[in-house]
């Protein structure tokens, strides 16, 4: 293994290996993951759920660059498609957090508690 | 040891420090306030990479919309102080330990990866400026981007009917 993260090429381009991003989303997402398990806090659960998201989003970015360092020569519009699909994975977590967040105020609402071992009805 | 690695280096300890701080917080105020720097971590790497677009937006629409709106609904329901009742310590441990076994399953199956070798870049390439974006978000995407306007519609909607007092 190199010493050094980060190359630098002739025409001043720096490139990293993509691993390095490859483990930081998995251990971002791994981190979420915990987070879901281990918490009880609705609310807290959900700010998990958004860290996962981001998580994927970073390892899409990362994924775009690399693509378009591979074919850029010949498609200048290589690896835009991964940066489109982050834009909307934002959108529909944005989406997601006004409704969730609405569900969470009207069980709040109804049974004073966001503690998701009382919000166990579905289960009787 | 050029200023990028520095950066990334940073930059990395910052997200996976404050991911941990969002984990283990017990005020959940707190917790908001650890994701927020989470994704200002992110959004410098994504500034990083060049995607200037992506860097911009996220900080707009996570740290700015969606973490406001987490912090307002605490707030309503005065959380704050409230410390979160006590569990099970083995199901605690349980998640934790089930949560490394995910990673460790992970970082097995992309340590031999094919995709080792390939290299991302970092300060060159139009690709994630917003007149990049915005050409192909309007041209080949405009289908995907109608319907995510229908998306929010349903969304509000939704909220707003969910929100109501239902009597």
């Amino acid at each position: 293994m190199e010493r050094n993260l980060i190359k630098r090429l002739g025409s001043g381009i720096y490139i990293m290996k993509i691993e390095y991003y490859i483990f930081l989303s998995i251990a971002l997402f791994c981190i979420g993951i915990i987070g879901v398990l281990t918490r009880r806090n609705a609310i807290i659960v959900f700010m998990c759920i958004e860290l996962m998201l981001n998580a994927v989003n970073l390892m899409l970015v990362a994924f775009s660059k690399m693509h378009y360092l591979a074919q850029g020569t010949k498609n200048p519009a290589a690896g835009s498609d991964g940066q489109l699909f982050v834009f909307f994975v934002m959108v529909v977590a944005a989406a997601e957090v006004s409704v969730g967040l609405a569900i969470i105020v009207m069980m709040y609402r109804n049974v004073h508690a966001v503690d998701i071992n009382v919000l166990n009805r579905l289960k009787h | 040891m050029n200023i990028s690695e520095i950066l990334f280096y940073f930059l990395s300890a910052m997200a996976l420090g404050s991911a941990v701080m969002v984990v283990v917080s017990k005020n959940a105020v707190h917790s908001v306030l650890w994701l927020i720097v989470t994704f200002f971590a992110i959004s410098g790497h994504y500034i990083l990479m060049n995607a200037q677009f992506l860097g911009i937006v996220n900080l707009i629409v996570y740290a700015g919309a969606i973490m406001v709106l987490f912090l307002f609904v605490i707030m309503l329901m005065n959380l704050n102080s409230e410390a979160e009742p006590k569990k099970n310590r083995w199901l605690k441990m349980a998640g934790i330990v089930a949560g490394g076994c995910l990673l460790l399953v992970f970082v097995a199956a992309f340590k031999n990866a094919e995709i080792r070798g390939q290299h991302t870049q970092f300060n060159k390439g139009n690709i994630g400026l917003i007149e990049n974006l915005g050409q192909l978000l309007f041209t080949e995407y405009v289908v995907p981007f109608e319907i995510s306007s229908v998306l929010f519609l349903s969304a509000m909607v939704g909220a707003v009917v969910i929100g109501k007092k239902s009597d």
